[in-house]
Parts: structure tokens; sequence; C-alpha cells
């Protein structure tokens, strides 16, 4: 099957001042949009031309995993942020977050460091395991949480792309902007 | 000893218009001095503490990550800097390009094996043309790794190197790396890579 860039649920200047809108046209229409674009050249002919986005992820290796991977990181990434956010979460997930990590701030705060200390290009995600626990964990490149079989709810990119014309070097500064877009009604939706 | 960060061989707007000045001043004193001072840290009351950068690499396998990835920072980005200026040898010449001519063919056919292995490789890294003996390959690592470190796929001695972290291109070129990768090799300091080579 042939993926298609998916449309940012907002408008491309709705995340001002936190991410720019110059920053979200790089990012989704250019880099979002060349790895769905490599992946539709990649796949065909291959044994993943008809098969859907989350079997690429789990079965696949080398340069069609890295842009299937990266289709569904990015879409996953773009959908959690809103122009006006949920700033916290409530009900179930709130209280799962507070039984897992102690608090709301103590999760963002291991959330945070996982951010900050993924060495080069990657992901830190929030996300739930087999057994349904709460755990923070980070991926290099275009690695992708679905690939260990657990469900993502939660996920900031630390590539360079996703912040250097915003922020440059300082990463931690865009870690702090970027929990004022996340729309927690989304992370909760995904729980 | 603790390890210092060089001063820029030129000035931050030398390599203009192919890098620029913005680019070349945040990569320097804020990228590669966190590396020297995370560098520092690491080694910090270690038995490391004293050696040069080159015996370190050599034996990164034993050595905390710490060290691996500013290790590696401390070290490519003093190689990145020596070997671009704004004037020099624009192409290989005498012994170098001999040896660049017997590995690859000719000097076009290096361009392209070495912009392919800098545009192929996939997250932060780097691409490399790298000493072996007498003869000369290309390689890239991903990350702050390079052919001096003893887990390295191709190891050797590194005499030319393009950073491929997006910090490197993205205030210019943004997503666009084959450009930047083109414009590097109009900045390349041949001599230096010559001096490397001879070694
Ligand atoms: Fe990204
Ligand atoms: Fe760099």
């Amino acid at each position: 099957m042939s993926f298609t860039l998916p449309s940012l649920p907002y408008a491309i200047d709705a995340l001002e001042p936190y991410i720019s809108a110059k920053t979200l046209e790089f990012h989704h229409g250019k880099h979002h949009q060349a790895y769905v674009t490599n992946l539709n050249n990649l796949i065909v002919g291959t044994e993943f031309e008809n098969a859907d986005l989350e079997t690429i992820i789990k079965k696949s290796e080398g340069g069609i995993f890295n842009n299937g991977a990266q289709v569904f990181n990015h879409t996953f990434y773009f959908e959690q942020f809103s122009a006006t956010p949920a700033a916290e979460p409530t009900g179930a997930l709130k209280e799962t977050i507070e039984a897992a990590f102690g608090s709301l701030d103590a999760f963002k705060e291991a959330f945070n460091k996982a951010a900050a200390t993924q060495f080069g290009s990657g992901w830190a995600w929030l996300i739930k395991d087999l057994s349904g626990k709460l755990s923070i964990v980070q991926t290099s490149n275009a690695g992708c949480p679905l690939r260990s079989g657990f469900t993502p709810l939660l996920t900031c990119d630390v590539w360079e792309h996703a912040y250097y014309l915003d922020k440059q070097n300082l990463r931690p500064a865009y870690i702090a902007d970027f929990w004022k877009v996340v729309d927690w009604k989304v992370v909760e939706g995904r729980f | 000893m603790s390890f210092v960060l060089q001063n820029l061989p030129y000035a931050y707007d030398a390599l203009e218009p192919y890098i620029d000045a913005k680019t070349m001043e945040i990569h320097h004193d804020k990228h590669h001095a966190a590396y020297t001072t995370n560098l520092n840290t690491a080694l910090q009351g270690s038995t490391s503490e004293g050696k040069t950068i080159e015996e370190i690499l050599s034996n990164i396998s034993t050595l905390p990550v710490a060290v691996r990835n500013n290790g590696g920072g401390f070290f490519n980005h003093n190689l990145y800097w020596d070997v671009m200026a704004p004037g020099g040898a624009k192409l290989p010449e005498g012994d170098l390009l001999k040896a660049i001519d017997n590995a690859f063919g000719s000097y076009q056919n290096f361009k392209e094996a070495f912009t392919k292995a800098a545009l192929t490789r996939f997250g932060s890294g780097w691409a490399w043309l790298v000493k072996q003996g007498d003869s000369l390959v290309i390689s890239s690592t991903p990350n702050q790794d390079n052919p001096l470190m003893d887990m390295a796929e191709v190891k050797g001695t590194p005499i030319l190197g393009v950073d491929v972290w997006e910090h490197a291109y993205y205030l210019k070129y943004q997503n666009r790396r084959p450009d930047y990768v083109d414009a590097f090799l109009n900045v390349v300091n041949w001599d230096e890579v010559a001096r490397r080579f001879k070694g």
C-alpha cells in the first residue's frame, strides 16, 4: 500500500512561540514527507509492498524500518500537540502516572532526563508495557516502542532538526517548551 | 592535565558562504566546548586521566560511555576544524592524490563514495577518509564514534572527516544534507589532509 503524509491537525503557526512555524514547515513538510516518500519507494517489489505500518515496524530492517518507523513516530508526535492543550492528565491516566512515578512532576523530571540524555538522534517515550505498567524509554534514531510490543502514549523527538532552528544547542529549553503544547487529552485517548 | 578546547584556526566567517559564521560559532563555542568539558568531567579521578586522546580512544570499549561519546566528540571536532580552511590546496596532490587514485580510481570517484557515505549515515554521525597502512578506505560511524576506537567496524587513522550531525548544517541547509556535504568539499584543506596522510 502507498502511504500518505497526514496533514497537521492544527495551523502551521499554532504552536508558536514554543515550536515555530518555520520548524514545523521543515519538520512536517520536509522531514516527515521524506520518510513517507522514501518508504513508498523502498517497499516496491518487497514483501512489505502491501503491509500496514505496524507490520513494517515490527518485521522490517534497514531502510524500510528506518523510514517506516519515522513515518509512525512523526505522525504520533505531531498528533499529540494542540494550540489549546489540556495542561494536565486527569482520571485513570493521572492516577496511573502518580502510582508509577510518585507525582506528575516526578514523571516529567524523569521524562526530561530521558529526552536530554538520549545521545545523538532519537526519541524519549512514555509507554505502557505488556503488563500494563507505565515506563519511560529512550530509542535511538528511528527506534519505535511498537517494535517491542509496547503501547506508546507520549513522545519527544530529540533529533536536532526538531529544535535547532528555534533553540540551537539548547535541547533542555526545547523540552521545557514541548510541555507547553502537549495535549493531555490526546495522551488519555491513547491510554 | 585536562583537555583544552582549541581555538578555531580561522575566523568564524572564514568559510562563508559554504559554512556560515553563526553555525561555526555555535558548533565550536557550544557543541565542541560541551564535549570538552564533559570529557574532562568523565575522566576526573579515573585511570585514563593524563593519557592522550588517541590512547583513550584505542581502549574505548573498556571505558564508560560518557568517555566514548565526549572523547569522540572532542577528537572529531578538532580534526573537523583542521581539515577545513578558507585557503590552501583545493584538491589533493602528490602522494595523497596517488593513493586516492589507487584506492578509488580517481578524485571524482572518491568524492562520490565519500558523499554517499555521508548521505547514507542515518541519524547523527561522521563520514571518514581513513588511512590503513599505505592505503585509503572510506567509512562512516554513528554519533561520535571514529576509526581510532577499538570497536570501530573500520579501523585506521582518520585523515578527513565530515560531521553529519544536523547541528553541523541545520541553520543554513536545514534538511538538505547533500547541499552541505557539497559545500564542505569546497572548503577542505587538502594540505592538512596530506600532512595527516604522511603521518
Ligand atoms: Fe523529527
Ligand atoms: Fe558537530
